[in-house]
């Protein structure tokens, strides 16, 4: 153990030796939580963990199971299908604006631009897609357009592993920025993502099981309830207004910066849209 | 146009598990647009019936309490692999479709 420790900190010495710390810091960050939680709950596998609370109640899973097999959100996919592959006003379609089309890109984003000194998540690529090609860009909180494109586009990543880099001065602050959002305590009843999601994983608010941070963000936009449709940053604003907190506004930089940290947790887990979430 | 109707149906052991769901919007007629103020027409299914093998075994008559995209799930006995299960169902505006799919 002790030994492990020193190889541990020699490498890390080695690494800010060699400018590479960024990546290291992510990497650590992220392996401190896998350890964590494999140690807490030892049955569950990794690849587990993007059921999220679901790991918890089996008789959840397989309700979840069940729905799975025949999901009621077909129609609101299919409605995606058709705005991904209308062309825009030019006549370029979305997946000219991807990368290999779109398939199996998912998982890079959100990524740190370098050029625009800021974070890109997925759903800023599609509306930077639509002003490069001359429409009007989408709201950010508009589940009806953004959120069903989305929905689609992201599901031609199915199966990808998630694959966030965090890579020059620029990226890791940016990483750094969302990490303290993650630890800082906020709203009346004054608590931070990670009083609920790190070291209450596993227990119940309420009747409800609380979901660990590896794996929770793999499978967005998804679907709650009855069939509403939610992206990531919806999830974060109704997350801190349980808090009693102000949210801050969908597409924020504040928010993608969470976003950034919060899916490198999730790297090497592979990507599924649309699930259902209670 | 696209398929509406979804079916899976497979034999468990010696009992056939049918599943079915419809892409349909199920309005009541009681929900105002909230946008134009106006009330939403009622559209909503009336009749199922499921055949097994050219044999009948569900029948239902629906109405406006039935949730939007509904889904059907039900087993029955005396089927066997191959059989051919139709779904058919019909709405208050007279649209109707019918389905085809074999047990696996």
């Amino acid at each position: 153990m002790t030994m492990k420790r020193l190889i541990r900190i020699l490498s890390t010495i080695g690494a800010v030796a060699f400018g590479a710390s960024a990546v290291a810091g992510a990497e650590d960050d992220r392996r401190h939580f896998v350890e964590l939680y494999q140690n807490r709950f030892a049955g569950i596998q990794l690849a587990d963990y993007v059921y999220g609370a679901l790991i918890f109640s089996a008789d959840a899973k397989a309700q979840y199971d069940s729905m799975m097999v025949m999901p009621p959100w077909q129609d609101v996919i299919e409605q995606g299908r058709k705005m991904w592959e209308t062309p825009l006003k030019n006549g370029n379609t979305y997946a000219s604006c991807f990368p290999s089309e779109g398939k199996n890109v998912g998982g890079n984003y959100p990524y740190f631009d370098d050029k625009l000194g800021k974070v890109v998540t997925f759903e800023m690529a599609i509306n930077r897609c639509r002003r490069d090609n001359g429409e009007a860009e989408y709201k950010y909180d508009d589940m009806a357009t953004m959120g069903t494109l989305t929905v689609y586009a992201r599901s031609l990543s199915d199966g990808m592993s998630v694959n966030i880099k965090v890579e020059g001065v620029g990226a890791q602050a940016a990483y750094e920025t969302g990490k303290r959002f993650f630890y800082s305590r906020r709203g009346q009843l004054n608590f931070a993502c990670a009083n609920c999601h790190v070291g209450n994983a596993g227990n119940r608010v309420r009747n409800e099981f609380l979901s660990p941070v590896i794996g929770q963000t793999t499978h967005w936009p998804l679907f709650r309830g009855e069939g509403d449709l939610w992206t990531l940053q919806r999830r974060y604003v109704a997350c801190n207004a349980l808090t009693r907190a102000v949210p801050f506004a969908i597409g924020s930089e504040e928010y993608n910066n969470l976003e950034y940290f919060h899916s490198y947790m999730s790297n090497g887990l592979p990507m599924h849209t649309a699930v259902w979430r209670k | 146009m696209t398929q509406l109707t979804k079916i899976r149906a497979t034999m468990q052991v010696d009992v056939a598990d049918i599943r079915i769901i419809v892409t349909h919007p199920m309005e009541t007629g009681q929900r105002k647009d909230p946008k134009t103020g106006q009330v939403v027409p009622p559209h909503f299914i009336k009749n199922v019936t499921v055949t097994v093998g050219g044999k009948t075994v569900m029948e239902a008559q629906w109405s406006q309490a039935v949730s939007k995209n509904p889904y059907l799930g039900f087993r029955v006995r005396g089927a066997k692999a191959g059989d051919k299960v139709v779904v058919h169902w019909e709405d208050n505006k007279g649209e109707s479709e019918t389905t085809e799919a074999t047990l696996a």
